[in-house]
This record gives structure tokens, sequence and C-alpha cells, in this order.
């Protein structure tokens, strides 16, 4: 679903990204990637949601290279993957309600669409009552719940999970988690950056581990060694 | 495609009212913005009148002879009147200049005295010419000194006040040039503040602009209410600009008039109100929609 084709992504010639990455990620794979702080990982993601451009090689999604997509039609692919950041990064002029139904707006919902859905992903978070509170209203876990429900409302194909849960506190991060695993037994992809070692160890699937740019670990049932 | 239209006039529409601050102050600076302009217009309207008033006062009189011929005068004021220079011509009868003579001296005994003992009228009739343009004087004049009418012609008062005129007339060419140039100097300098204040807005928004971009909007419906909120910051200052105008042209008007004489400020802008408001609406709503997308283009290129 997800192809990397020997993608290098170098930003001078004293600092190298990534080197030659290639990888496949599988349709409602759960994947981990996990590395250092400066390993990558974010430089990964951002190749694939096209915020950047690589050096070399490709990045399919399906069989759509997103680097040859004009810049006008890569919100096309956007709306198919859901991102989840550390920061929230929530629309901070629009209560919850309304960050969540920017994403189906933006796609083009009706209203009916988005006053059946958007409840119905609140519920699932377990932010309704905080419906109409303002992101700088919530707590750090509300905050990453509710990008998470904006991430998911448009049912995308993949979800991104950019170290999610690098604001929040132990209990916080275990339901993020679980919401993560839920979203992915419905049959979502989810793609997940992070240097959470008792995450990793504890989800028992894939990771994927990368150092100065290379990938040096693929295992099915990965384990966090570094 | 209307859900997508009213979605955006909508957002445009909220992000207007929460972003309590930022609106206020950019309401602000358009409101000075088209106060600015507002006032170059006042002021343009204000010395065109007082130099048309000016230049209205300048004029060249023709004193003909006791001897000219009523036909004669006639054909000469027919021949000004063909000239594309002469604006208007008052025909001064030689009984007429008689009887406001008298009518001027009429306590001077020692000259109604004389007049009596004269028996004849000694006043020759004359020629009142109006150009339309200051500038234009000297070509008329050289017209009246061809040698076809010296014989009707006594004198043309222009020689005497040619410096004057010429003078005059600089003065009233400089001043029309400075005013343009001075408004449009000022006129420049308010767009300026105004572009950057709405640059400066849309800088806040910048980090929400990419999350926009990330969550998968298209341009036009991020674009979309920015473009709205501009026109709002438009419409409402040239709402505020008007009410504004009220109590000051109340209060100059008047002292304006007394001052440079003519035109009552107070009452142009009452009776152009709607000119006037459509004028700072147009401009209003111009400037807000073109800085809000000119500001916002270098935000989505992410």
């Amino acid at each position: 679903m997800i192809y990397f084709d020997h993608v290098s992504k170098v930003y001078s010639p004293t600092s190298t990204a990534l080197d030659d990455v290639s990888f496949t990620i599988e349709p409602k794979e759960f994947i981990s990637i996990v590395g250092k702080s400066g390993a990558g990982k974010t430089t990964l993601l951002k190749l694939l949601l096209a915020e950047e451009k690589p050096s070399s090689g490709r990045v399919f999604f399906e069989s759509q290279n997103v680097h040859s997509l004009p810049r006008t039609a890569i919100h096309k692919i956007r709306r198919r993957i859901g991102t989840i950041f550390q920061d929230f990064r929530l629309l901070a002029s629009k209560t919850c309600y309304e960050n969540i139904a920017f994403a189906m707006e933006a796609s083009g919902s009706t209203d009916e669409e988005i006053e059946a859905d958007v409840p119905q992903v609140m519920d699932l978070v377990g932010l309704m009552n905080k419906a109409w509170h303002f992101p700088h209203e919530l707590s750090g876990g509300e905050k990453q719940r509710a990008a998470i429900a904006r991430a998911i409302v448009n049912r995308p194909d993949v979800i991104i999970a950019d170290e999610p849960t690098g604001n929040l506190d132990p209990i916080n991060t275990w339901e993020i988690i679980e919401l993560l695993k839920k979203i992915n037994s419905m049959g979502t992809t989810v793609i997940l950056a992070t240097h959470a070692k008792d995450i990793i160890n504890s989800l028992d699937k894939r990771v994927i581990t990368i150092e100065d740019g290379k990938i040096i670990r693929d295992a099915k049932r990965g384990r966090y060694v570094l | 495609m209307s859900a997508y239209y009213s979605r955006i006039i909508k957002a445009g529409f909220i992000n207007f009212t929460r972003n309590g601050w930022v609106t206020l102050a950019t309401v602000m600076i358009m409101v000075i913005t088209l106060f600015v302009i507002g006032s170059i217009m006042l002021s343009n309207v204000l010395l065109v009148s007082v130099l048309t008033r000016i230049e209205k006062k300048v004029d060249v009189s023709i004193y003909l002879k006791t001897t000219a011929q009523e036909e004669d005068i006639l054909i000469l004021k027919s021949k000004l009147e063909n000239l594309p220079e002469v604006d208007e011509i008052r025909y001064t009868t030689r009984e007429e200049a008689l009887s406001s003579f008298m009518e001027r001296h009429k306590n001077n005994a020692l000259i109604t005295q004389s007049l009596d003992e004269l028996g004849d009228n000694p006043l020759g009739a004359s020629l009142n010419v109006h150009a339309k343009n200051s500038e234009q004087y000297e070509s008329v004049a050289m017209f009246l000194s061809s040698p076809a009418f010296s014989s009707i012609i006594d004198k043309i008062n222009y020689f005497q006040n040619k410096i004057v005129i010429e003078r005059l007339s600089n003065i009233l060419t400089t001043s029309r040039r400075a005013g343009f140039g001075i408004s449009l100097v000022l006129a420049v300098i308010a767009v300026l503040v105004a572009f950057n204040t709405i640059r400066l807005a849309i800088y806040t928004s910048k980090d929400e602009i990419s999350v926009m971009r990330l969550v998968g909007a298209k341009n036009s419906f991020i674009r979309g209410p920015f473009i709205v909120e501009g026109i709002l910051y438009g419409i409402i200052s040239a709402f505020v600009t008007m009410v504004a105008f009220y109590p000051l042209t109340l209060w100059l008007g008047p002292k304006a008039e007394f001052f440079f004489g003519g035109l009552n400020l107070f009452e142009y802008y009452i009776s152009n109100f709607f000119q006037f408001f459509i004028i700072l609406l147009f401009i209003g709503t111009i400037l807000g929609s073109f800085s809000s997308f000119i500001a916002i283009r270098r935000y989505l290129k992410v």
C-alpha cells in the first residue's frame, strides 16, 4: 500500500536525514518506526505527506508517486491519510467540534454527514462533554484525543502518528495507544513513530528501527532494541 | 457547491468575530487608511473650489473707443465668442458704463457737475472677457492686438496686469500639481500600512494554515475565509470612517468656508454622502481582500 523506493533526503552535505531507505507497508498493518531523536523518523513521515521532497528515490501511496502530484492535487492524498502529532496541531480558533468538522468540510462532506459522524468519533475518543471547548481549555490528553478524532473522521486508509504520546503522562499515553490499536483493529493502517520503549515492547507488532537515516532492523514482531 | 461557499463565508464571519483583538486592530488601521483617503478627497474638493474661485476673479477688460460703432463691437464680441479659449463675455454699453459711473460718484458734486457740463457721454463701451483657463489670456490678448481691431479698441488691461495674471496662473498650476503629488504619496503610504497590517494578521494564523493543509483542505478552501475576513474589514472600516467624517465636517465646514470662502465641506459631505461612501467601501473591500489574497499566498506552499 505504501512503498518507499530507495529514498534519500539530504538537507545539506553534512546533514543526511535519510540514506537509501526502502520498505513496504501492507494494508491494515500496525507498524512502529523507532529510533533516536534525529534518526530520520519525522523526515520519513513528512516525505509520505509530501511536506518534503526526497533528494532521490520515490514514495508511492498505492500506485501513485506522491511527489509527482502537482501542488494543487496533494490534498487528495492527504485526505486519505490522517495525521497525529506530538504538539496536537489543533486549530486554536476553532472548538473541539469545529476542529473535527473542519476535516470533513475540507473533504467536501455534506452537512448531514458531518452532523452524523462528528458526534460518533467524539464519542469513540471520549470527548462528548468537551465538544464546545476551545483547544486551550483542554488538557494534553484531551487535545490528543481531539486530534485523533480529527484524523479518523474522514475514514482514512492510513493514520500517521508522529510521537503522539511525547507530551503526555503515562495514563494518557496508554489511552492513546489503546485508541490507536482500536482504530487499527477496525481496518486502518497505523504508522507510529516513537522512541517510547515500553509502548513498542507491549505492542508486539512490526518494528522498523532507523539509525542515522538508515534502516538497521525490520522485525515482524519487534522489540525496542537500539 | 453552494455548501462549499456558505462554509467559506461562515468561517470568515466566525474568524472575524473570534479574533477580537486582531480584528479590532486591523479595523482601526483600515479606518485610519480610509480616513486619510477620504480627507485627501475632501481637501482636493476644497482646493479645486478655492482655485476655481481665484481663477474666476481673473479677467481681461477691453476698453473700446467712444467712436466705435455698436455693430463693430458686436462683430468683435461674436468673434471672441467663437474662440475656443473664451468662456464668457460681458458687454457693457456706453450708457451702462455712464450710469454705473454716475451711480458710483453720485455724492461727488464736482464729478457730476463736470459730466453735466460735458453734455456728451465721455465713456467708451467695454467687453469683459473670461477665459476658461488663466493661461489662455495671453492668446486672447494676441488675438485682440491684430490690426483689424485697432480702429475700435482703445486699450486692453491685460498688458497692465500681465505679470500678475501670469504669476497667479503659475501659482494655480503649482498648487494643483502639489495637491495631486501630496495626495498620491499619502494615499500610497496609507495603503501600504493597511496592507502590512493585514499581512501581520494573517501571519498570526500561519500555523493554522499549515495544519489546514495537512488535514487535506484545498488551497481555495483555506484562502476563502481570509478573503471574506478582509472584505469584512473593508466594509466595517468604511462605515466607521463615514461616521467619523460627520462630526469632523460639521465642525470644520463653517471654519473652512470662512477661511477659504466658497464651499462648505459639511454640505458637500451630506450631498455626496452615497458617492463618498461607495468610494470608501470600494477601496476598503478591494484593499482588504487583495491584501489577504497576497498575504496568504506564501503560507499555502507547504
